[in-house]
């Protein structure tokens, strides 16, 4: 099992700085997976706290300059490891003006990552950080844990609002209620709903257009038939949303989500190169 | 200083006015000496033989707010008076602002014994020069939070700058980064092949800041670990010593194998750094010989006065534990007990006892 991977461009470094932190924000522990042209990044519900899950995939190819990698075994090429992603993002926090960052898993003591972060200085040579994270090697026979989940059979799938926006409004309504309702209709609208003993607060939107989906059978989504105003809805926890939110430090190209009537509320958010699902039970 | 210590001590004498701190635990010192140049005016005050050099000590948060925000002192103030009124037990700030305005404040001080940490930069093995902004530089991969870092010498004539794990953390769990810096990054390099010592970031990031600022390099006196590090400033009118414990122990070697061979002392027994108030007992500085190089200590007074009560010393030891260097089992006290054979607390029978532990067994 080898993995070593080089970054040499800062824009793809700052890129995938931004990524690792806003996994840190939402994952305490999560699974990295690598295959040979993509890595994961992987909160199954049952290791996480709060029932949530997480998928994102990026390619590699859209960072590194050099990857190589070899799995467990020649059929299967993959590795997954087990790591604090927090770890990770403060190992690349300090790397702003790297001429280079290399990452190679290596077994001294424990399995770790180690980050090796080589810093201009005024010296003839340049100098060197390494960071060594500890990481779990997780057997194959444990690799179906973490299997890409299906999308749910959701009852209505909206775009979200201006994230920024959607943001403001549940970091408001967080200090007034540990729980938020979330429901949206096929008409494009959206509520975000607060209630308390001594106050329910609500915010509409509007307009916000709801994705096309095509069903199984390759037709367009089975939309004429529902009812178009009906409202689904799903009770989370607010804090797993407003971690959600305040983790995105960009602008998605598209976001959205789709909503299991009190089951759960799945979110996708969608960038250039990199997708990250997001998964919230409902309270019951 | 005040990242070190609660309390400003005030020491005018011939060579200039000295201000410094001492952390709760004992193991951080640090003084700045204000040359009479620095200064107007300098008048020290009349100290013959029969009268000491006057010292005392203020509330640093009070001193502190009187300097409060710089950009606007440095708009408004034209002078700043000090001065000491030992009759009236006030210490007198006045400021001369624009305007014909000025502030005064009185600052309540109280009399002290001599701060003084006793440390001798001769006689340190390895010695490191570089421009704060390189040392800062290095500082900033660690995170804010982290106690205590391992400065190494490693191959090549490299140094290394560790994070320092402790013993109780997992080894499988702690994420450990390190930097190497090469030699010609340093304006000079002097040290012991294979030696490193760890030590307390904050109160060294105090000093780095102020470094800095000032853009003055660093020079950092150390020898093996256990004995205190050094860090100076020098200027024609400032001279600057932070002084720091350092572990004496057998795992801040362990973490790296390459560093082979160091010399230390064996590890001491936890005991020893918590039951500090039953070694309140100054030391005489002169080495003990063959029981291991001690830590040097500071008399607290002369030891001719061996009958006068330790009143600031008393008062010191009942505050609680600051949250500022945390008081690791494994540090010395820069000032206490370094003579007890490790591995045998206790046996201060050797020592002359020039002070009662006030709190009694």
């Amino acid at each position: 099992m080898r993995f070593r991977a080089k970054i040499v461009d800062l824009a793809c470094l700052n890129h995938f700085s931004r990524i690792i932190n806003t996994i840190a924000k939402l994952a305490k522990t999560c699974i990295l997976r690598l295959t040979v042209c993509k890595l994961y990044f992987i909160l199954s519900d049952k290791i996480a706290n709060g029932g949530a899950s997480m998928w994102c995939e990026l390619s590699q190819g859209n960072f590194f300059d050099e990857f190589q990698m070899e799995g467990v075994a020649a059929e299967h090429n993959e590795i997954y490891l087990e790591l604090v992603p927090e770890n990770l993002s403060r190992a690349l926090k300090t790397a702003q003006s790297a001429k280079a960052v290399k990452i190679k898993l290596t077994n001294k003591h424990c399995p770790c990552l180690r980050v090796a972060v080589e810093l201009p200085s005024l010296s003839s040579s340049s100098r060197i950080v390494t960071h060594d994270i500890p990481v779990g090697v997780i057997p194959r026979r444990m690799w179906n844990d973490f299997r890409e989940p299906s999308v749910p059979d959701f009852d209505v799938s909206i775009y979200l609002p201006v994230l920024k926006t959607m943001k403001s409004v549940v970091e408001r309504m967080k200090n007034l209620s540990n729980f938020i309702v979330i429901e949206a209709n096929l008409s494009g609208e959206m509520n975000l709903k607060i209630e308390t003993d001594l106050v329910s607060v609500t915010t509409h939107f509007k307009d916000l257009g709801n994705p096309p989906w095509a069903s199984e059978d390759g037709c367009q989504s089975s939309a004429q038939g529902r009812d178009l105003e009906s409202m689904a809805e799903a009770c989370i926890d607010i804090r797993k949303l407003q971690q959600l939110l305040t983790g995105q430090q960009v602008n998605p190209t598209k976001a959205l989500c789709n909503i299991v009537r009190k089951r759960m509320v799945h979110f996708i958010l969608l960038h250039e190169e990199v997708s990250l699902q997001y998964f919230i039970p409902a309270i019951a | 200083l005040s990242r070190i210590g609660d309390e400003l001590y005030l020491e005018p004498t011939e060579r200039g006015l000295s201000l410094r701190a001492v952390n709760s635990s004992r193991s951080a010192f640090a003084s700045f000496l204000f040359a009479p140049l620095f200064f107007q005016l300098y008048e020290p005050g009349s100290a013959g033989p029969d009268t000491e050099v006057f010292r005392c000590k203020v509330h640093m948060k009070s001193f502190l707010g009187i300097f409060r925000s710089l950009p606007s002192l440095e708009k408004s103030v034209g002078k700043c008076l000090i001065l000491l009124k030992p009759r009236a037990s006030r210490l007198v700030l006045q400021l001369h602002c624009k305007y014909g305005v000025t502030k005064t404040h009185n600052l309540a001080f109280q009399e002290c014994e001599q701060l003084q940490a006793v440390f001798d930069t001769q006689r340190c093995a390895s010695r490191l020069c570089a421009p704060a902004r390189v040392l800062a530089e290095a500082v900033v991969h660690f995170p804010p939070t982290l106690a205590e870092v391992t400065l190494g010498t490693g191959p090549g004539g490299k140094i290394s700058l560790r994070n320092y794990v402790e013993d109780e953390a997992e080894p499988s769990k702690t994420m450990v980064t390190e930097l190497w810096l090469a030699e010609d990054e340093f304006q000079s390099v002097a040290v012991a092949p294979g030696s490193n010592i760890t030590f307390c970031l904050k109160e060294f990031r105090g000093l780095l800041s102020f470094a800095e600022a000032s853009n003055l390099p660093l020079t950092i006196h150390f020898d093996e670990p256990g004995r205190p590090v050094i860090f100076t400033l020098d200027d024609t009118v400032l001279e600057v010593h932070l002084v720091l414990a350092t572990l004496s122990d057998l795992e801040s070697t362990s973490q790296s194998p390459s560093t082979n061979g160091v010399s230390h002392l064996p590890a001491q027994s936890d005991d020893f750094a918590d039951d500090l108030e039953s070694y309140m007992v100054a030391m005489e500085t002169s080495e003990v010989g063959s029981e291991g190089p001690p830590s040097p200590t500071f008399p607290l007074r002369t030891p001719r006065s061996a009958e006068s009560k330790l009143e600031e010393e008393e008062e010191e030891e009942e505050e609680g534990a600051v949250p500022g260097t945390p008081p690791h089992k494994k540090f010395r006290s820069l000032f206490f007990g370094s003579v007890m054979t490790p591995g045998r607390p206790g046996q201060a029978t050797t020592q002359e006892v020039l002070a009662e532990d006030s709190d009694g067994e």
